[in-house]
């Protein structure tokens, strides 16, 4: 098999175990088997499945609040990201994180976020840290268009900026922050913007994985070589609303005809068609991998029911790494001296 | 025994710690140059590579603290006043602070926040004379208030040596203080009281610069017959609720002096935990002395209107005391 078509196959599995997960998960919610709320990746998949294609073991991440994306592309276990969501105790976060914080640090994925670019900034002294340590890794930070008006961001990528860090930062431009246009929430275009802070920006395709993955392994490659930071837009959209529940919510902020024209261009009705027209990859295969993918998250979601929940007397674990003080952290109703 | 300034204290905590461990380094404005006192001639000891100078961007750099000691770093922060705490709230309490629960134990965040020359400085006013220890308590956040030199060395070294996120305030008006630090330049650990003074009518919880306050107002009140046991609780967060309880168990009042503001304060705290479990053992109610829920004022006439002063708390001793124990 050659390269491209080894790569078309692993792209689509990715994206393939990515759509499934996000619409089992949905599935999940409405059915109260998952509290809370999930943000889905639908639509977005080529983003993650290019960008940590491109990335390598010594490398760290940061996600956003939308985030089972990355964290499956980078490789974390299905089941034990779906016993998180289900809050069991096999969970990558024991429980503790839900899909708005699921992290695996030993893939060096540093959690997804609940606010907007707040994980840019870590990822930048992460970055830092790995050169101070003589660590060859380079540090992702995911964020939406909504995260290039958060003060943070721009104090993040000036800091990357000063002291030449290997940072690559990640805008997944899907249009929407929330149910705001960026087009209302910024005069300028995010590239345009993201230009004057003395790094090279790049913006792509990001309903195309091989786009993405071509990019973004230059980009990781460069700044793995020393060139510092780098800006990576990706210009993506979202199929389904902001979360779970927006369903149910009767929102007007754009239209069906809207959702049907990008829906044309949906990665997972593109790419495997394209890969199977110049003969990278069979039906065959295409079925095999669907079914593959099936079968796993048949699995996961048994895993996670069948997962024990936390015990009630363990709430307050991990609350601190060193929690060695009497009465401490203190509980809810009485002092226990 | 040396004789110290409590700020040079503080310097040579983070000189010994920064010798001691090479993951240690500190990070924020103006610490080439140590412009508080507290990093000077650190970076002609350790360089540019351990004492980091930040473009005017805290939210920045306390994420970046924060991503640094995932990476296997213990940064120190130092902030050159409190109130720019404010603009990095979210990377302390929802980032830095929540990440050890939030990720079920996988992350540790072993940073220290300096916050200098905390509390009012005469003169200067509004958004330069903040004490918020009391809202990094309430989301969680350990800290720590050295009163004295010598805690000032190992109450930072504990703070350095912690796995979790602790914030140390140096106060103002207790840096330029002079204490003893022994030659073993003992570690202090958190969660732990000390009492100045013993005595037998009345516990002064004193926070912070109000320590040296409380002391000479326990010698004036001497002369009156009046016995002030000193508590220093040092560490806010853990808090020492035993040796608290031992104390109140002795005296039977309680006062807290605390320079934050009074509602939903630290003091408030104190004054609900002894009320909730010391109750048999209170002669009186709890009473406070906090700084008022006002801005400071520029003037300094108004400052000390609004700020605990030495005046204040010799009152609101005797009046505790005398209330009942002269009517016993």
């Amino acid at each position: 098999m050659t390269d491209w078509s080894m790569k078309s196959i692993q792209f689509y599995r990715t994206m393939r175990l990515i759509r499934r997960f996000e619409e089992e998960v949905r599935r999940l919610v409405n059915a109260n088997e998952i509290a809370g709320v999930a943000h889905e990746y639908i639509g977005e998949e080529a983003v993650a499945t290019g960008v940590c294609a491109a990335l390598t073991d010594a490398d760290i991440l940061t996600s956003t609040h939308r985030g089972h994306g990355h964290l499956l592309a980078r490789g974390a276990d299905v089941n034990a990201m779906m016993a998180e969501l289900f809050g069991r105790t096999t969970g990558l976060n024991r429980g503790r994180g839900g899909s708005m914080h699921i992290a695996d640090f030993s893939l060096g994925v540093y959690g997804a976020n609940g606010i907007v670019a707040a994980g840019a900034p870590i990822a930048v002294g992460a970055a830092w840290a790995l050169q101070a340590r003589g660590r060859p890794g380079v540090a992702v930070t995911f964020f939406g268009d909504g995260g290039i008006n958060q003060g943070v961001l721009a104090e993040a990528m000036n800091m990357a900026a000063i002291w030449n860090l290997p940072v690559v930062f990640v805008c997944e431009n899907n249009g929407f922050a929330v149910t705001a246009r960026i087009t209302e929430m910024s005069k300028v275009p995010i590239a345009e913007r993201a230009s004057s802070f003395g790094f090279p920006v790049i913006s792509v395709d990001g309903m195309d994985p091989r786009d993405v993955f071509e990019a973004a392994s230059q980009i990781v490659s460069d700044a793995r070589g020393g060139s510092g930071p780098h800006f990576l837009e990706c210009r993506t959209y979202r199929y389904v609303g902001h979360h779970t529940a927006e369903a149910t919510m009767n929102l007007t902020y754009r239209t069906d005809e809207e959702i049907a024209t990008m829906r044309e261009r949906d990665p997972l009705v593109v790419w495997p068609a394209l890969m199977i027209k110049e003969g990278f990859m069979s039906d065959r295969q295409k079925e095999e991998i669907d079914a593959e993918v099936d079968a796993s998250l048949a699995r996961a979601v048994e895993f996670a029911r069948n997962s024990a929940e936390p015990l009630a007397e363990s709430a307050f674990d991990y609350a601190y790494a060193s929690s060695d003080f009497p009465g401490f952290p203190a509980p809810g109703w009485r002092h226990a001296l | 025994m040396t004789s110290v300034r409590y700020l040079e204290a503080l310097r040579q905590g983070l000189h010994d710690e920064m010798e001691r461990d090479p993951r240690v380094f500190v990070i924020g404005e103006d610490v080439r140059q140590g412009i508080r006192g507290i990093t000077r001639g650190l970076f002609a000891d350790f360089g540019p590579e351990r004492v980091i100078d930040t473009p005017i961007s805290e939210a920045g750099f306390t994420g970046f603290a924060t991503g640094a000691a995932l990476a296997g770093m213990r940064p120190v922060v130092e902030f050159q006043v409190p109130s720019l705490m404010f603009l990095a709230f979210e990377q302390i309490v929802n980032q830095a602070q929540k990440f050890s629960l939030m990720t079920g134990g996988q992350a540790r965040v072993p940073v220290t926040y300096i916050l200098a020359g905390s509390g009012a400085r005469r003169g200067l006013a509004g958004q330069h004379s903040d004490h918020p220890y009391s809202l990094l308590i309430h989301a969680g956040v350990k800290t720590v208030i050295p009163a004295t030199a010598e805690d000032a060395y190992g109450l930072l070294l504990s703070a350095i040596r912690d796995d979790d996120p602790v914030a140390l305030f140096s106060p103002a008006a207790v840096q330029s203080s002079r204490g003893e630090l022994s030659d073993d330049r003992p570690v202090v650990p958190l969660g732990t009281a000390r009492v100045h003074r013993r005595g037998e009518d009345v516990t002064v919880v004193a926070v912070g610069h109000l320590v040296p306050v409380v002391l000479r107002s326990a010698e004036k009140l001497e002369k009156e017959d009046i016995s002030v046991e000193v508590f220093d609780p040092r560490s806010l967060l853990p808090f020492d609720h035993a040796a608290l309880v031992r104390s109140v168990a002795h005296t039977g009042r309680v006062l807290v002096c605390d320079d934050s503001y009074r509602t939903a304060g630290f003091g408030a705290e104190v004054a609900a935990f002894v009320a909730e479990e010391c109750f048999e053992s209170l002669r009186a109610p709890v009473r406070r002395v906090t700084r008022a829920d006002v801005p400071v004022p520029f003037s300094v006439l108004l400052e000390d209107q609004v700020v605990p002063t030495q005046e204040v708390v010799v009152t609101a001793i005797r009046d505790l005391v005398r209330t009942d124990k002269l009517q016993s």
